[in-house]
């Protein structure tokens, strides 16, 4: 652990890509890959897997010493993460916490005992955290006192981290990837195709991974191939190419995924480079009337057939997690493949081919394949843009189609690897807007910690009134959108109108007001307004507003019942 | 004592400490900008803050100074100024009227500073301390391991420059005195901020490293390998163009959370503080035996309500000093 560690800390005090990847090419073109799997697998936030929970590992200092909770709570909340927290008082107690006694379990007295022998990365992910969250709360807590007693202070951070599973350094999985490849001499896009497959930290991974490059990729079971992701439009960079280079679809609000049948099966992928196959299991039956070796990159959405419209995203979520999707739920959920692109035909890899060849064999295959339910296949209806003045006539309609907006890709444009500028962009649909109070405040953690930035927002209650006076109800919650210099001047209001505090939440007096944008809004039984939104964000600071003129529970009402919202 | 708009006030001695507007008469702690204002009639402090007090408030105040442990009368109050360890010339003030003593710490630390005179313990009945890090998290190294940090920081790329943010008094001559202590003999060069302090502490015969103000720099002379400080204010300024990519760091008791330096976006932090940690602020509090303690500055609620459930020392929000 201790040359993860260094690592760590090195990377940890550059802000340069350059020397960053410089110090991963060291580590890794060194590193023994039974560790090396481990160290990637953390870089890439795989394994963040929770050993035991930061409250937990807070309460067993906490018992351990004469220290009021009440003290604890304030350090934590001003560090704003408790893996940070124990790290900085653990010198300032360790002295209460030296007369323990000894471990009564041998077994794990033995693995606490190598400890002192700096064993290596794997040991800890693989042999005693995992025999640790297994423990029962006396053994974790005894311990954890040992290894705290027994680990140089200076990896307790480290440490910590790996046990509460909340482990990030501000590493782009871009500069990990480039790091690789540098070390291993390959090109980025190699690197990425492996990554597709599941994180698997063994040596055998990261042998696989580190590999020389093929000559020839033929059989690729399951694994996908890297998504090709579209930026946020840059119209002036657009307007000046002909109209008709280009490709206009919907873009929908779904789960991006590839639809992959070749001889090992069917597989669903998701963007976030997840199987899904569970939780989509009629998509699965569908893939398999499809050609051997075709792979398929769409979109996973849930659909009302007889309104011809994407039912709220919330019916995905229900899918998502599930170990077993029953029959309620398929029905009340149905869900459909909008086909956006061809990757693969009878193994051929097209993504070379420019976007218009590959549109057409797509088109093809849709009459090829017989396909029991085929409306659970859709091909995404496009057209070529006629001109640019028609852009903005579409992206007027497509909110009432349901779409979140258009997606713009270039005909002549390969299938690429990452997001790549310049060949696919997405233009959204302006958010749906109201203005808003703020109530709550708590501090962000990592990066920004100690600084107030996570906010709660309310809205007027004008039909339950408490004596005639209208009542603010909370509506969303929202932790981007302001600008360093306002997230300061911000937070010192916080501190300076704090009504009361609940642990780590201040309630600040209900003055300030901001505009909120979000994409979507439905009813929800789970929220005290009823209503949940999608992406909420603060627009801009309403300082010419103040609370008493901020938007009513019905304006939010209201929207549920434009195109986008969805009152059912 | 009792609190005015203008901040701390004695009565007895028609004397405000450490005034925040213009006032008749003011004590001065020490010459840090939150604790000296220009504009006051009469200024009473250390002798050894006589040079730095005036670069800051002009050369022409009415500036009586008193060495540390001379006793002085004020109208019923007899004055003393007593080391706090802060920075050079800083002090805690002790005034006592008919017997009873108070004692105001100003900015104070307990750890070993090689550019300033040691803290110095002072019994009262009343103290006024600060809590600027009073939180159990913060927790001093002494300066010279930290010294060691900050060489092997500077001395493992010699292929840019090293600059290293702190405030350009105190923070920064102890840090040339805590390099020197350690034995280190380089130059160092210094932003303007940096320089004009740095003098006072020359002529004060504190031992720090050798140093030249950038400025002073031939424009074709390569800066990679030497360690430049700065006041954090230069951070992102123009004035950072003169080094091409240089790596940066900060040197202050803030750098203890890692999410504080993410936030100022600096590479590296070094924790090195010139207050009392939290230790430091609970020994000065119990040494010096006061009945009555009042607590100002940062953290002050953690402060007091640690001192009353824990110590059974009864403390109180300054602010709440009638
Ligand atoms: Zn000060
Ligand atoms: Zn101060």
């Amino acid at each position: 652990m201790e040359t993860f560690g260094e690592l760590i800390d090195c990377l940890d005090g550059t802000s340069s890509s350059l020397r960053k990847v410089e110090l991963l090419k060291h580590y890794l073109v060194a590193v023994d890959p039974k560790d090396g799997c481990w160290a990637l697998a953390l870089l890439l936030g795989e394994r963040r897997r929770r050993m035991l929970t930061g409250r937990r590992l807070r309460e067993i200092l906490q018992e351990s010493v004469a220290f009021p909770e009440w003290l604890f709570n304030e350090c934590h909340s001003h560090v704003g993460d408790s893996a940070e927290t124990i790290c900085l008082l653990w010198p300032q107690l360790k002295d209460q916490c030296l007369q323990r006694p000894e471990l009564k379990d041998p077994q794990l007295r033995e693995l606490l005992a190598a400890v002192a022998n700096k064993p290596a990365l794997h040991w800890w992910m693989e042999t005693l955290l995992p025999s640790l969250a297994r423990s029962s709360p006396t053994q974790q807590q005894e311990a954890m006192l040992s290894i705290w007693a027994t680990v140089p202070e200076e990896h307790h951070w480290l440490l910590n981290k790996l046990i509460t599973g909340g482990f990030r350094i501000g590493v782009a999985r871009g500069l990990v990837v480039k790091a690789i490849a540098a070390a291993f001499s390959l090109r980025n896009t190699d690197v990425l195709e492996r990554l597709m497959g599941e994180v698997e930290p063994s040596a055998e991974w990261f042998d696989q991974l580190t590999a020389p490059a093929k000559q020839t990729r033929r059989d690729r079971g399951a694994v996908p191939y890297p998504f090709f992701l579209a930026s946020p439009v840059q119209l002036e960079r657009m307007v000046c190419t002909p109209a008709e280079d280009w490709w206009v679809e919907w873009k929908w609000d779904g789960i991006r995924g590839q639809l992959i049948h070749r001889k090992e099966g069917v597989f669903l992928w998701s963007r976030g480079e997840e199987l899904v196959n569970v939780s989509f299991p009629e998509l699965v039956t569908m893939a398999k009337a499809l050609p051997v070796n075709t792979v398929l990159d769409g979109e996973v959405i849930c659909w009302e057939r007889d309104q011809c419209r994407p039912l709220p995203f919330s019916n995905l979520q229900r899918r998502i997690g599930r170990k077993h999707v029953g029959a309620k739920i398929r029905q009340e959920c149905p869900v459909q493949f909008i086909a956006y692109d061809l990757l693969e035909q009878e193994g051929k890899d097209l993504r070379a081919h420019p976007l218009v060849q590959r549109l057409t064999a797509l088109n093809a295959l849709n009459s090829v394949a017989d396909i029991e339910e085929s409306w659970r296949l859709q091909r995404s209806a496009g057209h070529r843009l006629e001109s640019w003045d028609h852009l903005a006539q579409l992206r007027t309609i497509a909110g009432e189609g349901g779409a979140e907006g258009l997606m713009l890709k270039q005909l002549s444009s390969p299938y690429l690897a990452g997001r790549q500028r310049g060949h696919w962009w997405k233009y959204k649909l302006d958010p749906m807007r109201l203005d808003a109070v703020l109530i709550y405040a708590q501090a962000g953690s990592g990066r920004r910690a100690n600084l107030f930035t996570d906010y709660t927002f309310a809205l007027w209650d004008c039909r339950a009134t408490d004596n005639n006076k209208p009542k603010l109800v909370t509506f969303a919650k929202a932790y981007s959108g302001l600008g360093d210099a306002e997230i300061l001047t911000l937070d010192r209001w916080i501190r300076s109108h704090t009504r009361e505090r609940f642990g780590p939440t201040r309630v600040v007096e209900p003055e300030l007001v901001f505009e909120l944008g979000f994409e979507g809004i439905q009813p929800s039984k789970r929220h005290k307004c009823g209503l949940a939104v999608r992406f909420p964000r603060i627009l801009r600071w309403r300082h010419d507003r103040t609370a008493q003129s901020a938007d009513c529970l019905e304006s939010a009402e209201q929207l549920l019942n434009s195109p986008r919202g969805e009152r059912r | 004592m009792e609190l005015t708009d203008s901040g701390l006030y004695c009565r007895r001695a028609d004397a405000w400490i450490d005034p925040h507007r213009p006032v008749r008469r003011a004590l001065i702690t020490h010459a840090h900008a939150d604790h000296a204002k220009a504009g006051c009639e009469e200024y009473w402090a250390t002798t050894n803050s006589a040079g730095i007090l005036r670069q800051r408030l002009g050369q022409n105040i009415n500036l009586q100074t008193l060495a540390y442990g001379e006793q002085h009368r004020i109208g019923a109050a007899t004055l003393s100024f007593h080391s706090a360890g802060h920075v050079l010339g800083s002090a805690q003030i002790r005034v006592e009227v008919d017997g009873e003593v108070w004692v105001v710490t100003g900015d104070y630390k307990r750890s070993a500073d090689p550019s300033c005179s040691a803290f110095e313990p002072v019994s009262c009945d009343v103290l006024i301390t600060e809590a600027t890090f009073a939180l159990p998290i913060y927790r001093w190294l002494d300066g010279a391991a930290i010294a060691h940090d900050i060489c092997n920081w500077w001395k493992s790329d010699t292929t840019r420059p090293s600059l290293l943010f702190c405030y350009a008094f105190g923070k920064a001559q102890r840090i040339l005195a805590e390099l020197a202590a350690i034995g280190l003999d380089d130059e160092v060069l210094l932003h303007g901020a940096v320089e004009t302090v740095t003098r006072h502490y020359r002529s004060a015969k504190v031992a720090m490293l050798p140093s030249r103000p950038v400025s002073e720099v031939a424009k074709n002379e390569s800066l990679a390998g030497r360690l430049v400080l700065a006041p954090p204010s230069a951070h992102r300024s123009s004035w950072m163009r003169r080094f091409q990519s240089p790596q940066t760091g900060f040197a202050s008791g803030w750098m203890a959370v890692r999410g504080a330096r993410r936030r100022r976006g600096y590479e590296r932090g070094f924790v090195l503080s010139d207050h009392a940690d939290w230790q430091g602020l609970i020994q000065t509090v119990k040494e010096s035996k006061a009945k009555k303690v009042f607590v100002t500055h940062g953290q002050n609620d953690v402060l007091v309500r640690y001192l009353k459930e824990v110590e059974g020392i009864d403390a109180t929000p300054l602010s709440e000093l009638s």
